[in-house]
């Protein structure tokens, strides 16, 4: 249910805002502000233009009023930031300066090696993987690849894996049990890619084959669901011992625009479906989906890139030594305890 | 993944469009258009006799196909959907799902049991595309899951029969869900060295296609099928052009490789038995 068509309607969706003063040279992402993002950032334009009058004239006076602006600026991001509705968390999940996974790999790894192809037909740009080392410990990273602006995003495929992704990360998924190293999952996708090629070349078995795999891969896995989880093509990725997910990320059976023009019949309804689909961390942390919840900087991941990854690689710090002291055979016990548990039925 | 049945692209059923075909003595070949009498298409495992078009068929009817005479026995039978999210569109789940249990006299979307087929022990699942377009929520795959336990246990082979519009999205992540747990189950099947078959028919889309659908040991699809990840539709949408002709049809996967076999219907049985004869040889040996 992702085509090219709701990635139009998100684009349209969230209305970008180019901000006073700002230069041409800034491109489209790196100005891009969500309609309830604008308050605090004309309040937060204020405060820096006082400070630049501040600094210039040498009116030392104005330092009160800055702090008491700073003040209230800082209480509107908690207000909007405490009540946002899953619409919202949406379009934050989303959000064209949220980090992607090659700005983790770039801040949490000591070092990080991609590697590419699938050795059958070519590479992928829409999920990127490769052999990493943090903090002395050897790790395979995988994951979906969002481009920043146009041009970028045509060569990522806007983040959506076609069947050679999935056999590129099976490939390395191999790799990764041979030689024993734990596998971190990073998703970030509207869904597989739904195309004519992506059919003739076997996306529904790449996916499968994907499931299989990890349900049976005799190393730890850990997933973060770091922006957007669309649909069977962020679950290829995400069958694993530990799911976290960024505390605005979304993790939905099909896109709130896709339920919306199914169900509704009116794809302009999503922020009724996105509701309905109930596909928020905090949703799915009480419908037992995931394992835990990464506290998002203040404003949004988007908002320090730098804080988000410091706090994703200490939870993969924190969670291998468990995972890594167990059997093989008890690990993966563990892991299909977990998912045999998912269902929600009645019986007589 | 999405759920293509549930859009209708043309206009609303008028009355005389809904009479079932079982209300009549002769249908309409969707095949070749032509008519052809009902009680022969019967016969003949509803294959038409002039096109060998697959009409839909019931579970029952794969299970009086399937199975030795006698030897079938339901399981889970009482299983059914619960509404954990409270979902509600312009109908609510639990009132779509009272629908279709009214209509289908069934509690969800797949009839499981067990059975010999060839003399060969098997536990077998059919999906029914007439429960809410044969989507996948807790239901299937729980239904699967015990499946796969009772395989084991009893050293059967496992058959699922397939048709489905994709995951049940009135059940959210918790249906999406249902692709891992499926698949975690079939690794355990494969474990043990038990044999998996998925029998593909029309049509199979979404989710199910790319999860238990495509993991058989052998994959096998009725003739003309639509099988595929995307729907149609979609696919459409996202190229701006019209599909070749055959596109996602069972001929096509056979051709890029997806499939080990196109069978008709009449001929499922015999095929089955001959897999099972080769797959199963040790199991034999030791009975």
């Amino acid at each position: 249910m992702n085509s090219t068509t709701t990635t139009q309607e998100k684009a349209k969706a969230a209305t970008p805002v180019s901000q006073n003063g700002a230069s041409g040279s800034k491109s489209y992402a790196s100005t891009f502000v969500l309609e309830f993002e604008k308050p605090i950032l004309e309040l937060e334009q204020k405060i820096d233009e006082m400070r630049t009058l501040a600094e210039s004239s040498g009116m030392g006076n104005l330092a009160v009023e800055i702090d008491r602006m700073q003040k209230k600026a800082t209480r509107l991001r908690e207000e909007v930031f405490s009540k946002l509705t899953r619409w919202q968390k949406v379009q934050l999940a989303r959000h064209p300066r949220r980090p992607y996974t090659l700005d983790y790999t770039d801040r949490i790894c000591t070092s990080f090696l991609e590697l590419h192809g699938d050795r059958c037909f070519s590479d992928d740009h829409a999920l990127v993987s490769g052999i990493a080392e943090i903090d002395g410990q050897s790790l395979m990273i995988m994951g979906h690849q969002k481009g920043r602006g146009t041009k970028e995003n045509i060569y990522r495929n806007f983040g959506m894996a076609n069947p050679e992704g999935y056999r590129k990360a099976i490939r390395l998924l191999a790799m990764a049990q041979k030689f024993k190293l734990p596998v971190v999952t990073f998703i970030d996708t509207p869904g597989a890619y739904p195309g004519l090629g992506a059919e003739e070349r076997g996306q529904a078995e790449a996916i499968a084959r994907s499931l299989y795999e990890m349900a049976r891969l005799e190393v730890p896995i850990i997933t973060f669901v770091i922006g957007e989880g669309g649909s069977g093509g962020a679950l290829a990725l995400s069958v694993a011992d530990r799911i976290f997910m960024l505390e605005y990320s979304i993790y939905s059976v099909i896109s709130p625009e896709g339920c919306a023009s199914i169900l509704y019949r009116d794809a302009g309804q999503a922020p009724q479906a996105a509701e309905a689909l109930r596909l928020t961390a905090d949703d799915l942390l009480e419908l037992g989906i995931i394992d835990g919840i990464i506290p998002e900087p203040s404003g949004g991941a988007h908002e320090n890139h730098d804080e988000i990854a410091a706090r994703v690689k200490a939870r993969i710090l924190e969670s291998l030594p468990d995972l890594m002291s167990e059997t093989t055979q008890k690990l993966l016990e563990a892991r299909h305890r977990k998912y045999e548990r998912i269902g929600f039925f009645l019986e007589s | 993944m999405a759920l293509e049945w549930f859009r209708r692209e043309k206009g609303p059923i008028s009355a005389g469009q809904k009479k079932s075909s079982q209300d009549t003595l002769w249908v309409k070949c969707e095949g070749c258009g032509e008519i052809v009498f009902k009680k022969e298409l019967e016969k003949l495992q509803l294959v038409c006799p002039k096109c060998s078009f697959h009409f839909a068929m019931p579970a029952e009817s794969y299970i009086a196909l399937l199975a030795d005479e006698g030897t079938w026995t339901e399981s889970d039978h009482t299983l059914r959907p619960q509404d954990p999210l409270q979902f509600k569109d312009s109908k609510k789940y639990s009132d779509r799902v009272a629908a279709s249990i009214k209509t289908t006299g069934k509690y969800d979307a797949m009839t499981i049991g067990s059975c010999t087929l060839g003399e060969f022990p098997v536990e077998l699942g059919i999906m029914d595309f007439s429960f809410m377009g044969g989507s996948v929520g807790s239901v299937v795959g729980e239904k699967i899951s015990r499946g796969v336990d009772r395989a084991i246990a009893e050293r059967r082979a496992l058959i699922l029969v397939s048709r489905s519009g994709g995951m049940r999205m009135q059940e959210g992540m918790i249906s999406l869900m249902q692709m891992a747990k499926t698949s975690v189950k079939l690794t355990q099947l494969g474990e043990a060295g038990l044999p998996y078959i998925s029998v593909i028919t029309n049509p199979t889309t979404g989710g199910t296609t790319a999860s238990f659908s495509m993991l058989g040991d052998v994959i096998v699809a009725e003739p003309g099928a639509l099988i595929g990840f995307a729907g149609p539709r979609v696919i459409k949408q996202t190229i701006g052009q019209d599909l070749p002709p055959g596109f996602q049809r069972s001929e096509f996967l056979l051709e890029k490789g997806f499939l080990d076999r196109i069978v008709n219907r009449q001929a499922l049985k015999t095929t089955i038995v001959q897999v099972l004869k080769a797959l199963m040889h040790q199991e034999a040996a030791q009975a």
